[in-house]
């Protein structure tokens, strides 16, 4: 179901045939550090009738630079633990986790450190900040940690507190700071070093939903600048389609689908993907760029619309012409005509998967 | 369901079955009764004998430690003790106003200048620079534990129950085996104090490292700490405030335990004066020392408890040097000023004796005027809690109902209406489907009855083991067999009823008047109010202190005892039933009100049931502390454990002593686990029922 990327090509972490087991003997499943099985169910079936728990069944995925990947799931499916697995903060059973090529669990302790301290970030659900620090120590915190001079420190973290707009804020101390502004310390302090790969871990489930708006708006334009590679943690689907590049949705330890969110909204995989975008406006998911109609030509004249605008505003003009609108790429270079014919192949695209024939 | 009887309850009718053929049968089969002699196992001789084997091979060893230890002891005395009363006087209230304000810098004055006043400035600094010694030692040592406890689990398996034993060990039987080993002197204090006041410390030390949350724990693995940076950088400040409460409860524990072992007398400080004006029967003076242990007690109580709560709240501005160490500098500068001062007025260098004032001729006057004019009232007091509260509950009703002390013969007709009136109570609770009440109704109605000393050990031991079986398992039933086993075999089990008997009457005094007032105060804030400082004084209170205004009233006695402990014990029983009853669970009061209930209805089939598992941790915390206070009590005369402990000590017998104290910590530690099993799974239900 994966679908070609166009503009981030390159990988920057993948995960290959993950698997977490928790229990008495978990390595007695798996030869070696081999997570391949040639039926992924099946095995799962397996070790859980022998009293052990998966929590993670041959996950594989690529995150590629500069990219917001996003797992959906429900609590228990394994998001968590995939995330944490991907920095090793839980030992993955068996598998392979590539960053920049390079095998993560092959490395040493003190590399793993090293990797930390300048290649990762990571945002946590309740903020994890520490409660003897204020803000400004919070988010120096890595950079002491790895015996940056003080000074130095400090204008980093000036630097980041500002991205995050927190200035005037820096001596207060976490239990002193609402919900959101714990969570911008946070974000400001996985910032700090600088990381090329972010993990957040459900950043924004603990918050009002007005907030939470808020926040995702603030991490968008962040992202706009920073160009991170992101693996974004949440259960809320609507939160994965705001702000997911691609996303994968998991379900008991295990990929369901993966995707853009329109792929998403136009095939579910199964039934259980359907149950969360069955009542997803596609008017609202669905760009130009997305309903390009390659029989129709281009005319002198026409209305242009930029890249990434989504189906809903241009409905009226493709309702009132068979012409389309004219759809360009952020350098003026045209991509392509959307017309109705195009908006109706995508529906009609959608419903014709296989899963939904069945069901009809 | 009315008399629909369990297996469970099946067992306990055994259980009664088998109690009263062991009463029919004991004057038949002596064995029951009492147990014999010759079956006794000579373990104190054998713990002698090792004793001696240890002290003639490593004695040296342990003398040696002694001698090292002796120094800094020896120094901080010696500072203490040159410095002027006036700078030493300032430091503390500098350090007192440092931890908490000007409040409590007024209140350490006060304090100084009353032992001043008095005139045990010399004896109070005795004391204080035993404890100067011990707790940095005793916080050393607990973090060590508390850390490697920390970190692995098989290490906190072997930890734990020794802390048990520490702590629930009378301090009187462990004060002998040190002194055996490490020679007479200040050093025994030392040593026992901190075996005493280490074990808090491992506590806190754990529950604190355990307490950090795992995302921030996280958070400093993803901020790329090291094992070494994630430890001291992460964990330890984010536990900081557990760690300080532990701090307070080692330095207090501490303090409270270098009174003691001024028991074996030669330390020339305030515990040994407070012991030996007891002894000279010199109340007023014993009270006045007795409350220079008790101010000492409550300011090193709240400076450390003050430095807990401000660790944490950080200033935010910037600020200069002379602003960040503004009370290091105050104390330096104070300091410097006031010695030099000293050296030119004498007044402030050494109280002058002029000065002094002690009131205890007075005291002692109004006192025996007291106990003159008032006779009659007191020994009416004592006779009736001794006829009709300790008489029957230590022979039972069979032997305590006389003419003499009743004003009646207990005839069949008597006999026949208790028998009958019990079982009807018993029979009536089962109607109103609780079985279990009528068995316990049953159960008590026996022993008191026949009181606890009368009944045969198999009965009682079959009793205790299958309760412990019905409340914590397998586990705890066999352990509390063989615990008691023990104390069987040893030959101690006589003593150990009449310790039982003697705190058991306390603690259900203190826990029912304590949970009487805790409800009140629940519902009352200007009662919580008034109950609260009462609660704090008694609780920083030393032991020793507590006996002294009763024996100074009734002499000594078991009735002392009794109401010694009750005034210590009943401390927690207040604190846990406020404390359960105010934080229930809103939501469930207030439906309970839209219901409709009646404020009875509320208390009694709402509230009552809800708080009753963190009341039965009041009562597990009322029981420790009633044992904590028997031992302390066998110093006014009673017959239990508790008194053997003693003996071993005055008599220097290591093995006689120590076997007695390992029974009480049984008994002690089979309490406690059953108390505490009971609450555990009564949360558990609750949790599922409110779930």
């Amino acid at each position: 179901m994966k679908t070609p990327i166009n503009n981030h090509s390159e990988v920057k972490l993948s995960c290959r045939n993950v698997w977490k087991v928790y229990g008495a003997k978990p390595e007695q499943f798996f030869g070696g550090s081999e997570g391949k099985a040639p039926d992924a169910g099946k095995h799962a079936d397996d070790i859980h009738a022998a009293n052990h728990i998966v929590a993670n069944a041959d996950v594989s995925f690529d995150v590629h630079v500069g990219e917001i990947f996003v797992i959906m799931g429900l609590s228990g499916s394994g998001k968590s633990t995939i995330v944490r697995c991907l920095s090793r903060l839980v030992e993955p059973t068996a598998g392979e986790i590539l960053l920049d090529g390079e095998d993560l669990l092959k490395k040493s302790d003190a590399e793993l450190i090293d990797i930390r301290r300048h290649k990762m970030g990571m945002v946590f659900q309740s903020f994890g900040l520490m409660p003897h620090l204020n803000v400004i120590d919070n988010i120096a915190f890595p950079l002491k940690l790895q015996g940056v001079d003080e000074a130095k420190c400090y204008e980093q973290a000036a630097r980041v507190i500002e991205l995050v707009g927190l200035e005037g804020r820096e001596s207060n101390f976490p239990k002193e700071l609402s919900g959101g502004q714990q969570q911008r310390v946070g974000i400001a302090r996985s910032l700090a070093v600088e990381p090329d790969v972010w993990f957040l871990d459900e950043p924004f489930s603990a918050l009002d939903p007005l907030i939470r708006k808020q926040m995702q708006d603030e991490f968008l334009r962040i992202q706009s600048k920073l160009h991170k590679s992101i693996v974004f943690i949440t259960h809320d689907f609507q939160e994965a389609l705001r702000i997911a590049d691609r996303m994968a949705i998991m379900r008991d330890g295990a990929v369901v689908q993966i995707g853009r969110p329109i792929d998403l909204i136009l095939n579910p995989a199964d039934d259980y993907v359907r149950e969360f975008t069955q009542d997803v406006p596609w008017e609202r998911i669905l760009r130009a760029e997305d309903i390009l109609d390659a029989e129709t030509a281009l005319t002198e004249g026409q209305e242009r619309v930029a890249q990434g605008t989504l189906v809903e505003p241009i409905l009226p003009r493709l309702a009132q012409s068979n012409a389309g609108v004219i759809v360009e790429a952020a350098d003026g270079s045209v991509l392509g005509v959307a017309t109705a014919r195009g908006l109706v192949r995508a529906l009609a695209g959608g419903c014709a998967a296989p899963s939904v024939a069945q069901e009809v | 369901m009315p008399f629909k009887l369990h297996r469970g309850d099946l067992h306990w009718l055994c259980v009664i079955g088998v109690m009263l053929v062991c009463l029919a049968l004991k004057n038949e089969w002596d064995w029951l009764a009492t147990y014999p002699e010759n079956w006794i196992l000579p373990l104190s001789d054998w713990l002698n004998a090792i004793m001696n084997w240890i002290v003639k091979y490593f004695g040296w060893f342990f003398l040696g430690i002694s001698w090292l230890l002796e120094w800094p002891i020896k120094a901080v005395r010696f500072a203490l003790n040159s410095l002027p009363w006036s700078v030493t006087t300032f430091l503390f209230c500098v350090v007192a106003w440092a931890a908490s304000g000007w409040k409590l810098a007024g209140f350490t004055l006060f304090s100084m200048l009353y032992m001043l006043v008095i005139g045990y400035w010399s004896e109070s600094m005795n004391t204080l620079s035993l404890v100067a010694i011990s707790v940095p030692l005793a916080i050393l040592v607990g973090f060590a534990f508390g850390v490697w406890g920390f970190f692995s689990d098989r290490a906190e398996r072997a930890i734990m129950p020794m802390l048990d034993v520490l702590q629930t060990v009378p301090s009187f039987a462990y004060l002998l085996p040190i002194l055996m080993l490490f020679g007479f002197g200040t050093v025994v204090g030392l040593i026992a104090s901190v075996l005493y006041s280490f074990p808090p410390m491992v506590r806190n030390t754990i529950v604190g490292l355990r307490g950090v949350s795992p995302e921030v724990i996280e958070s400093g693995l993803m901020s790329g700490a090291t094992p070494g940076q994630l430890f001291w950088q992460v964990r330890v400040p984010s536990s900081l405030r557990q760690l300080l409460l532990g701090v307070n409860q080692a330095t207090m524990a501490s303090l409270s335990m270098v009174i003691i072992a001024s028991i074996i007398g030669g330390t020339a400080d305030i515990g040994w004066e407070v012991l030996s004006t007891i002894r000279r029967a010199e109340f007023g003076e014993s009270l006045l020392a007795g409350m220079v242990i008790a101010l000492m007690a409550m300011v090193i109580d709240r400076i450390t408890a003050g430095l807990a709560a401000r660790s944490g709240d950080y200033d935010p501005e910037d600020k200069t040097f002379a602003q960040k160490h503004r009370s290091w500098i105050i104390a330096v500068l104070g300091a410097v000023l006031l010695f030099v001062l000293s050296q030119i007025i004498g007044a402030l260098n050494e109280w002058p004796r002029a000065w002094e004032y002690s009131p205890a001729r007075p005291m002692n006057d109004s006192l025996t005027y007291l106990v003159v004019n008032f006779r009659d009232q007191i020994e009416t007091i004592k006779k009736l809690a001794f006829f009709f509260v300790m008489l029957p509950a230590k022979i039972g009703l069979q032997g305590a109902v006389s003419p003499f002390t009743w004003g009646f013969e207990l005839m069949l007709a008597h006999k026949i209406a208790y028998a009958a009136g019990m079982a009807a109570l018993a029979g009536w609770a089962a109607y109103r489907g609780s079985v279990r009440s009528g068995i316990t109704i049953l159960i008590f109605a026996i022993l008191i009855y026949f009181g606890l000393t009368e009944v045969p050990w198999p009965a009682v031991m079959l009793i205790c083991a299958v309760a412990g079986w019905k409340i914590g398992g397998r586990v705890l039933g066999i352990g509390t067999a063989l615990g008691l086993g023990f104390i069987v075999v040893t030959g101690i089990w006589p003593e150990a009823m009449l310790s039982v008997y003697l705190c058991g009457i306390a603690v259900l005094i203190s826990f029912f008047a304590g949970t009487a007032i805790g409800i009140w105060a629940a519902h009352n804030d200007a009662v919580s109010a008034i109950v609260r400082p009462f609660n704090d004084t008694l609780q920083t209170m030393p032991l020793f202190v507590l006996l002294i205004p009763f024996v100074m009233v009734f002499k000594i006695g078991e009735f002392t005892a009794l109401l010694a402990i009750i005034a210590y014990a009943i401390v927690p029983a207040i604190r846990y039933a406020e404390h359960g009853l105010r934080s229930l669970p809103a939501n469930v009061i207030e439906a309970a009100t839209m219901i409709g209930a009646t404020n009875r209805q509320m208390l009694w089939q709402v509230k009552i049931p809800l708080a009753l598992p963190v009341m039965m941790l009041g009562l597990n915390q009322t029981i420790m502390y009633g044992i904590a206070m028997l031992v302390i009590a066998a110093l006014v005369g009673t017959n239990g454990l508790e008194q053997i402990v003693y003996i071993g000590l005055s008599d220097g017998d290591f093995g006689v002593g120590i076997t007695a104290g390992i029974g009480m910590a049984i008994i002690a530690i089979i309490t406690d686990r059953m108390t505490h099993a009971w609450s555990r799974r009564r949360q558990e239900e609750l949790g599922l029922n409110l779930g």
